[in-house]
This record gives structure tokens, sequence and C-alpha cells, in this order.
């Protein structure tokens, strides 16, 4: 089966990644190679397996709903690239 | 020199107060100063802190506080970069955390406190844990310490060679598709990659969250097991981590295999795999048949798939888990005139070209119109290979391997090919798919030139005792493990 051709900028987009057109044309080239590859999963019959999304499948795993100790405002803002009033601070997103 | 010796020896002498923690830490810094501007495997390392914690257990030494109590008091353990400790920096191997400081302990990291050790370091390491050879770390490679001109493995490169070149007594890691067995092989130390839910992942930032896992890098199978009894357990903050109460591997640790019965996979013996590297595992097979295990040829007839497989698998959680790297509550931002735009501008300069890669992959293999094509035929084919390992543990204990198809290959020599660089992964990957634990063990060396050969040991899931048990009963019977690269002396 011929190697498929990836989308890049569409992709990326999704992604919230800003390529460079030379990024765009190499990634795009580089993962159509090994899309080729992953190709060889086609050749498997599949149709009567379950998916595993976990090896160790634990279910409903819960605690109880009660409050415990938790990072500081002053904490989880240490590292921020910009703060305000207790805040994270972004660019304008609605008029 | 102190800083060349185990977990063990160490409490004997600390013990007995033939040395102190202060000497045991120091001989670490000097052996990083004679060495590390050779090998790269340290990001950063604070020296006052790592002597001021030295000297805390010297007045617990002091006070009456034994091994038995705390098993690693004392002992300088050094972190992959991608564990959070608090107050240290954090950074994955990438310029998008800036300078990001952890807020907080990996459960790990207090585990680790709470029985004594000193953690000091940071280790280096293939960009979020992306990579098979520490050559995509934004600060650069790791050199092999048996040749420098050479990868130290990946993605805990550092982790592997800091241990090798006695620059602390072991170090953790992290494992999604062999990044503490493989780089362990190439450097010469123990590897252990616990069952996935052996140890909590709390502070562990995540690179495929179904496959990740914490494990250790240390001299020899004793040490390893000493550092899983402390980091195992179960951890109310990682909801995978599973009900088992912390190991007592120590206990395991006599020297017959008797009855014991191995798997030898023929799918692992195949074209691709180096001729010496193969006659140390065989010969390593053959010790094993001496100290009374039996061994016996079995088939995991899904082998071929399991890096597609996992490159999908794991390329698709990543591109989820590394959507946090945004710019927006933490490390690099570049700014833009909306937040789709300062998104997109600071992953575009905060990434590196192997972490863009896999995030486009991943988002493609989830984008719509392709999910059943590619993610949910991936999560049927690893049903598939987590099965051929369930069934072959119906009939052996254990499974040994190669760890990797070659040793340490040149630095440059890979890096323009990421498919070439996925398949050097081949023996590890199947193992993280299926949540089994494995394990790396030096088993001797290439001839020209002089590499680390490492034997894979695959076990049952929770299975961690048979192979310390084995990889104990190895290093009784062998040298390999006691080996030294020439530069550390």
């Amino acid at each position: 089966m011929a190697a498929t051709e990836i989308d890049v900028k569409y992709v990326a987009h999704l992604a919230r990644l800003n390529l460079t057109p030379e990024e765009e044309q190499t990634f795009g080239a580089q993962l159509s190679h090994v899309l080729g590859y992953i190709e060889k999963l086609k050749e498997l019959d599949v149709s009567q397996v379950e998916p595993t999304a976990h090896a160790v499948p634990l279910l409903n795993v819960t605690r109880p709903d009660e409050p415990g100790p938790s990072l500081s405002n002053e904490d989880a803002l240490r590292n921020a690239p910009a703060t305000a009033n207790g805040l994270f601070i972004v660019p304008k997103i609605v008029e | 020199m102190l800083n060349q010796l185990t977990i063990s020896e160490l409490a004997g002498q600390l013990a007995k107060r033939e040395a102190s923690a202060r000497e045991l830490m120091q001989a670490c810094l000097d052996q990083i100063s004679r060495v590390d501007g050779r090998i790269k495997a340290f990001l950063s390392y604070d020296r006052v802190d790592a002597l001021a914690q030295a000297d805390a257990v010297d007045k617990q030494l002091a006070q009456g506080v034994t091994h038995a109590q705390k098993p690693l008091l004392g002992v300088p353990v050094a972190v992959k970069d991608v564990i959070a400790v608090k107050g240290q920096p954090l950074n994955c191997g990438s310029k998008i955390l800036g300078k990001f400081v952890s807020p907080y302990n990996a459960t790990v990291i207090s585990k680790l406190k709470a029985a004594g050790a000193v953690i000091f370091g940071r280790l280096n390491m293939d960009e979020f844990a992306m990579g098979s050879s520490t050559e995509n770390s934004a600060f650069g490679p790791t050199c092999n310490p048996w040749d420098t001109s050479r990868i130290a493995g990946g993605s805990s490169g550092g982790s592997a060679a800091a241990v090798a070149t006695d620059q602390c007594i072991a170090s953790l890691g992290s494992d999604t598709g062999g990044s503490i067995r493989q780089p362990a092989a190439l450097c010469g130390v123990v590897g252990l990659k616990p069952s996935y839910g052996r140890v909590s992942r709390y502070g562990l930032v995540a690179y495929a969250s179904s496959l990740d896992q914490i494990g250790c890098l240390t001299k020899n199978a004793r040490d390893a097991a000493t550092m899983l009894g402390v980091l195992s357990g179960h951890d109310s903050r990682d909801s995978t981590s599973v009900l088992e109460p912390a190991l007592d591997c120590a206990k395991v640790l006599n020297g017959d295999l008797k009855g014991l019965k191995l798997g030898l996979p023929k799918e692992y013996f195949i074209g691709g795999l180096d001729k010496e590297v193969s006659q140390a595992v065989h010969a390593a097979v053959g010790q094993l048949q001496k100290l009374g295990a039996e061994v016996t040829e079995i088939s995991l007839p899904h082998t071929d798939y399991a890096i597609a497989t996992y490159y999908i698998i794991a390329t698709a959680e990543a591109s989820a888990n590394l959507a946090r790297f945004d710019g927006v509550r933490y490390g690099l931002r570049v700014d833009g005139p909306d937040p789709i735009q300062l998104y997109g501008r600071t992953r575009a300069a905060g990434f590196g070209a192997e972490v863009k890669r896999r995030i486009i992959l991943g988002t493609y293999v989830l984008s719509s119109g392709y999910y059943d094509a590619y993610y949910l035929r991936a999560q049927k084919v690893r049903t598939l290979i987590r099965q051929d390992f369930l069934k072959a543990f119906e009939k052996v204990d254990a499974i040994v391997t190669p760890t990797t198809p070659t040793a340490a290959f040149k630095i440059g020599e890979k890096s323009d090919d990421p498919l070439e660089m996925y398949l050097s992964d081949i023996f590890t990957i199947s193992c993280n798919l299926s949540g089994i634990c494995g394990m790396s063990v030096p088993c001797g060396f290439t001839t020209q030139p002089r590499l680390p050969v490492g034997l894979q040991l695959l076990g049952k899931p929770f299975g961690e005792e048979t192979l310390l048990k084995i990889a104990h009963a190895y290093q009784q019977a062998t040298g390999w493990h006691k080996e030294k690269p020439p530069l550390t002396s």
C-alpha cells in the first residue's frame, strides 16, 4: 500500500503548533514514511479483538470526596509567565 | 572510592561509621567534576543542598537511625529531569518549561526521602522522554561512558551514564518504550522497569500515560531490589497505581534457579541482531541453565507489530498530554495577538523537532476520519501483543532476550531518520504495551570497540521478584556488572 500523505498544515493547526514551511515539508515526508510502516497493522484481522486502553484494567477508581491540602495560589502562580491579582494573564479573548 | 560502591556496601560502611554520608556525597560531587564534562549526564545539581542533606543524614546516623529503618539512608540518588523534586528545576530536556521550579515532590521522591536518600541533580534525557539516544535533549546529548563518540541510549541516557560512571549510586528513570532498559544496556548498568501500576506516576511529567512507568538504574540487582522496595506501593494520587503492598524483594535474593522455566522468544533472535550481542545473550542463557533454570523456545507471534502499535498509541497519548504546554500557566511564553497565536508560537519556539513530529503524528491518528483506522486498530493489536505474553507466561516464569539489537551507535548516526531510530526499540516496546515488568542486566561486551551488551528479562505482571531473583543469581556467578568504563578511574 502506498504511503499516506498527511495534511501537515491542517494537523499542526489542530495541535496549536506553528510550523515553518521547511518543517511542514520535512515532517510531512518523514511522517508519511512512518505511516507507510504503520500500514503493516492492516495485515491483521482484528475484527474479533477487544481494544486495550490500559494494560492493567482498573475500574471506577474513586476516593472519598473530601478536601485535602493542595497547592497554594502563590505556588500555583510561581512559574507563570504573566500574572496579576492572583490570576494568569492571557491575551484578550472576547471583544 | 566511596562513590564506586553499591547501596548494600555503603549501608554497611555508613552503619559502622567507616564513612560519613557527607564523605560519600562529596565523592560523588568530585566524580562529577572529574568526568561529567565528557559525559554530560547532569543538566544541573545543587552542591550546597546535596551536602546539607548528607549532613542531616550524618546527624540521624549519630542518633542511631539504622538502614533497617531507612534502607537508603545517606545514599545519593540522582533524578531524571522528568520527575518533580520540590524546589528543584524541572525541564524534561526541553526549552518549553523555561525556568520552571517544581512546587511539589513526586510520590517516588517523597518515598526516597522517607527512606533516607540524598536526592540531588537533574539528569539529561530526550526531550519529554521521546527518543532512544538522548540526542533529542534541548541541552545536547549525553555521551556513552565506554566511547564518548557514541550515544548513551535514551530516553534516560543521563540516568544510565551517571550510574555507569559512579557520579551517583543509583538514579531514577522513566520507561515508556524501553527508556530505562535500553540506556542501561548501552551503558552497562542494571535498569528495572516495574509493571505498569507498581510505582506511582504522581509527579512524573506524562508522555504516554498508559505506558509510562518510573523505575531505577543501579549497579547491581540487589540494589534494584532495595530501590524497588522503597519506590513501590499504592498511591491514592495515581488512580492507575495498583492495590499491592510495597515489595520486599530482598528476601528473594537467593542464588538458586532450580526448576525455574525461562522462555527464549524465537522472534527476538532474527536478522538485524548483532552477532556479538547474540553471542553474549546466548552465553548468559547458558549460565542461567548452569544455575538450574530450564530454557525452552517460545513464540511471541505479534512481535513484528509492536513498533507500529507503539508509535500510534504513544504519540496519540502524547499529543493530548503535551497540550498543557501552551505558554499560559508555566514556562516559556511567546506572545501573540490572541490565545491561539500565543499557543502556536510558544509551542513552535519551545518544542524540538522530535516532539513536534510526535505531536503531529499523534494528532493525526486521533483526528476525525482516522481514529478507527489507526488508534482503535492499534489498541486492538495491543490486545494481541499482550495476549502473546500472557500465553507465554502460562508455560514459563520469565522471558530472556537481548535488550537491544546492537550495542551503542554513533552520535548522529540515526538522527536524520526517525523510523530507523524507532526500530532500535524493537525488543523493549512490547513490555510497555503489555504492562509487564522488564529488566536489563549487563551480560558481556562487543569487541571492537568494547561496548556493553544487555540481557533483558521480562516477567509476568507484578513478577518483579522473579526477575530480581534471576538477575541476582546471574550476578553472583558472573562479573559483567562490575566492569567500569576506563574513564571513571
